[in-house]
């Protein structure tokens, strides 16, 4: 009997699961969390009112249906919550729950763990009252808190404009949206945009209603510092040559996501490049196979594509795992799948013209600015170590430790990657990847093994 | 002083906890990061030159949310379900 | 055809032997060109726990050791940076009386050399180093060891001896070795072909094959320790540690991260080493035992390396009994980093004086030719 596991319960791993159980198999689901639904679709603590139309708005039915669709295979499956798998070594996962540490036996591997904020640090950005936007979404959703009693919201993406919605609409206060991407971005995409247009609408209505409801919306604006003593106390942004100041306690940016891809990374997938992401991911071919075989990808984990995308993908790479086991499946379902991701890869296409990345973020990027929040490594450090001829990522982690601390480059790896590019006058790609190692995750002194 | 704002899921029971010592209570529901953040300003001192820090990322990613519980063990503020009773104790960091 | 580049000096492998040769035989007005297939101090010189020990040496590395000890001294004028390296003092664990006997054993073999070394019994243990857990019943202790980082300071070699002179080539690999009577011909991976009457094989854990292709056969095998850093914690240990009969050996660094090793990882390719789940919870589990500070701390790394290790656990150093002109200096089983500027000195001075001043001879690879000779031509 082929043993499947899945590693992350979101969108594409619940939708992986549902399909393998489908067909018959019994599925382990394994995912850190305490509760089923990833980030977009996080649950809120079971004694919290809400209904779902509050914590999710337009998405209320998408999510109850990934929660129910969990909730109801739990008995068909073998779905361990609240357990991190934090290496991958010959057919086993190495799982850490509650202090103890187990392994869990695969003959096939699906991986869909998902995503990140991806985060251009700001000076300031450490201080108390700054998180990255789906933080603040997740004290919204899932902790029915604000980030800050006046927040300000900024980088660039649709769920820049999302979460700075929801916080005004839930009766916080809002004091601006600082957009990087220039206005016309936006138009000029508008055709690409079209592919999707649900997905359109709801991201021209959310940025309506914010100017509806007299909350300013500024493009082309740029954070430049975040200062307070304790606590955030004001936001420095920059438009056009103009700077202005915002008194707030909160803020909360991001540039759009990242990929987590330290499992696939350790279990030896191929990785390229992608231009889109500007990162470099996990390689699969249509359905969703990474070129190791019996590994296969679904989900934000291996290139952002939103969760429509993740719960398509969960399904399509499942569907492919069945058909590898010589199991019949519905091969037109197969297609169509492949077909709807493709008009979703089209339209993220439009997102990232829409959004652009800020190429110009490293060269604005000061020396002083600490990039590396876990080991407090400045830009001018790495900066230095780039002068002294290193320019790949890793021979310039082991040199000023960038990248080196308990969050393992999640935080500081892509900015780190565009300041050696600038520094080194190269394009980004050629500047490595930060390569992942063992533990995924810190794992405590003391561990008692799991018999 | 408070960080978060509690802006809804108000009417829930209050559950006491102790933070540095200090009697304090969040609601059940709570996770640590909540509980702290709604009643006190960080969660701990950063490594190298003891900054206040209070998360950042609420997803387990940024490890930036580490705090001490009172039987030794050492958690993730945002991971971390608000249990009564629990000792809370903030790493004051270090300045290199 | 292309140009063949000539020189005084070929030397493969670019880990902390063959840079810090490069290095001494610049300063000593040699050309010299180093290939190294990837960067330089990259692999087991870049990824070793980083102790700088002559304390548990076998005898026959001492006069070495104590050398190295010298040319550590100044390391900012050797290499111009100081490496995070420090005196911090080497602080080796019994953990049984038989254990404790032979701690004694060795500092009296080792008596000659002036190391400095002092045995502690329980309660003196306990006193200087209340750290340390109950489970240790003495210690021995040689103040002048210490430890540093061997990320910072085996590159820093490299780039010494390229300031000194010396061409340091990256990314670039030895295909092809010929000797026409006079001298080697290299070819390499870019392309280039040089020209040297001296070849330096310093490749680490893949020189067996080098020393393969003239017709020396040596056992070496693989070893690939388990290694483990923490978060940053509050600096408790004041001294590198080590255990006797093996075990976690762990030192801290100014910084608070605590690095650990023990136990064996595997080989993921012949170029790559992973720790290995077991190794890496055996550590997890145990170290809290010996240095009970670090309970409630969290793990946040694991790595591994690949290191050299001939039978006797001794290295190879010397000239090539086959091929005239051909040094060896490889197979340092774990235990390279500390003792290796002074080796690369040694090979300087094979060179230029046509002996080292350090004896080399037990290291001689002569040592494996009568073994082949009697099991016929075996391949290791």
């Amino acid at each position: 009997m082929s043993a499947v596991v899945i590693v992350g319960a979101g969108p594409a791993g619940i939708r992986a699961a549902q399909t393998l159980a489908a067909h018959g198999l019994r599925p382990c689901l394994v995912d850190e969390a305490q509760q089923g639904g990833g980030q977009v679709y996080r649950r809120a603590p079971g004694n919290f009112q809400r209904p779902a139309n509050q914590l999710y708005g337009f998405e209320a039915r998408k999510a109850q249906a990934v929660h129910q669709t969990l909730d109801a295979m739990s008995a068909q499956i073998d779905y361990r919550p609240d357990t991190l798998v934090w290496n991958a070594e010959d057919g086993h996962l190495h799982t850490l729950s509650q202090q103890r540490v187990g392994t869990v036996q695969y003959d096939r591997l699906l991986i869909a763990t998902g995503a990140t904020d991806r985060i251009l640090p700001v000076p300031g950005w450490t201080l108390p009252g700054v998180y990255s936007l789906g933080a603040a979404q997740i004290a919204l959703k899932a902790q029915g808190c604000a980030i800050g009693e006046q927040v300000v919201f900024a980088g660039s993406g649709p769920l820049l404009y999302l979460v700075a919605y929801q916080y005004a609409k839930a009766g916080a206060r809002v004091l601006a949206v600082l957009d990087s991407s220039p206005f016309g971005a936006q138009v000029a995409a508008l055709p690409r945009l079209l592919l999707q247009p649900a997905t359109l609408a709801k991201g021209l209505y959310y940025r309506a209603w914010l100017t509806a409801h007299g909350i300013a919306v500024h493009q082309g604006a740029t954070l430049v510092e975040v200062v307070g003593e304790q606590k955030v106390e004001a936001v420095h942004w920059q438009r056009a040559g103009s700077r202005h100041s915002l008194a707030c306690d909160g803020l909360a940016f991001a540039h759009a996501l990242r990929s987590e891809t330290q499992l696939a990374d350790l279990l030896g997938c191929q990785f390229s490049w992608s231009p889109l992401n500007r990162a470099w991911l996990p390689s699969r071919d249509q359905a969703g196979r990474s070129s190791v075989p019996g590994v296969y990808l679904a989900g934000d984990g291996a290139g952002i594509m939103g969760a429509d995308a993740a719960e398509m993908a969960g399904e399509r790479a499942a569907l492919a795992l069945l058909e590898d086991m010589g199991i019949t499946i519905d091969r037109v379902r197969g297609t169509q799948l492949e077909r709807q991701l493709a008009r979703i890869q089209g339209f993220r296409a439009g997102l990232e013209a829409a959004f652009p990345f800020p190429e110009q973020w490293a060269s604005q990027a000061p020396d002083d600015l600490m990039l590396c929040r876990c080991e407090e490594i400045s830009v001018g450090e790495v900066r230095q170590v780039v002068a002294q001829g290193h320019t790949d990522i890793n021979r310039v982690k082991a040199h000023c430790r960038v990248g080196m601390g308990r969050c393992q480059g999640r935080m500081c790896g892509s900015a780190a990657v565009e300041i050696i590019a600038q520094a080194a006058a190269c394009p980004p790609q050629q500047v490595g990847r930060l390569r992942a190692q063992a533990p995924i995750k810190p794992l405590p002194f003391g561990v008692e093994v799991q018999p | 002083m408070a960080l978060f704002k509690r802006l809804t899921e108000l009417d829930r029971p209050s559950v006491p906890f102790t933070l540095d010592g200090q009697a304090v209570s969040g609601l059940a529901g709570d996770t640590l990061l909540t509980a702290v953040l709604t009643c006190a300003e960080h969660l701990r001192g950063s490594d190298f030159s003891a900054q206040a820090r209070a998360g950042f990322c609420l997803m387990g990613a940024c490890q930036d949310c580490w705090v001490r519980l009172g039987d030794g063990r050492r958690v993730r503020a945002c991971a971390t379900p608000l249990e009564a009773g629990m000792q809370v104790e903030r790493d004051p960091g270090r300045r290199s | 055809m292309s140009r063949v580049a000539e020189t005084d000096v070929i030397i493969i492998g670019g880990g902390i032997v063959g840079a810090s040769a490069a290095l001494m035989l610049a300063l000593r007005g040699q050309r010299v060109v180093l290939l190294e297939r990837d960067f330089c101090g990259s692999r087991s010189s870049g990824v070793n726990y980083g102790g700088v020990r002559r304390q548990g040496r076998s005898l026959v590395q001492l006069p070495l050791s104590q050398r190295a000890h010298e040319l550590w001294s100044d390391l900012p004028g050797l290499i111009g940076i100081d490496g995070e390296y420090v005196r911090s003092g080497h602080l080796k664990l019994a953990r049984s009386d038989a254990d404790m006997a032979k701690l004694q054993a060795w500092a009296d073999a080792a008596a000659d050399f002036d190391l400095g070394v002092e045995l502690l019994d329980h309660g003196q243990l306990r006193q200087r180093f209340a750290w340390v857990g109950d489970v240790a019943v003495g210690a021995s202790l040689c103040s002048g060891d210490g430890h540093a980082n061997p990320r910072l300071v085996s590159p820093a070699f490299a780039a010494a001896a390229r300031r000194a002179g010396a061409r340091i080539v990256e990314q670039v690999q030895a295909l092809a070795f010929d000797h026409d009577g006079q001298a080697f011909e290299v070819s390499c991976s870019n392309g280039e072909r040089l020209r040297a009457p001296w070849l330096l094989n310093c490749a680490g854990a893949w020189a067996n094959h080098i020393a393969e292709q003239f017709g020396e056969h040596v056992p070496m095998t693989s070893g690939h320790p388990a290694m483990l850093v923490t978060e940053p914690l509050p600096v408790v240990m004041d001294v590198s540690t080590g255990v006797e009969g093996g075990g976690i050996y762990a030192r801290q660094v100014a910084r608070g991260n605590c690095v650990l090793g023990g136990g064996q990882g595997f080989a993921l390719d012949p170029l790559r080493a992973r720790p290995g789940q077991l190794a890496t919870l055996d550590i997890l589990r145990n170290a809290v035992e010996l240095y009970p500070f670090l309970h409630g701390a969290q793990a946040i790394r694991t790595w591994s390396g690949t290191e050299g290790y001939l039978p006797d656990r001794e290295p190879v150093i010397g000239h090539s009994q086959a091929q005239p002109g051909l040094i060896h200096a490889f197979g340092f089983a774990g235990a390279g980093f500390q003792i290796g500027p002074a080796v690369g000195e040694a090979l300087s001075q094979l060179i230029v004086e046509g002996r080292s001043r350090a004896p080399i001879d037990a290291f001689s690879i002569q040592r494996f030719s009568p073994l082949e000779l009697h099991k016929g031509r075996s391949l290791s």
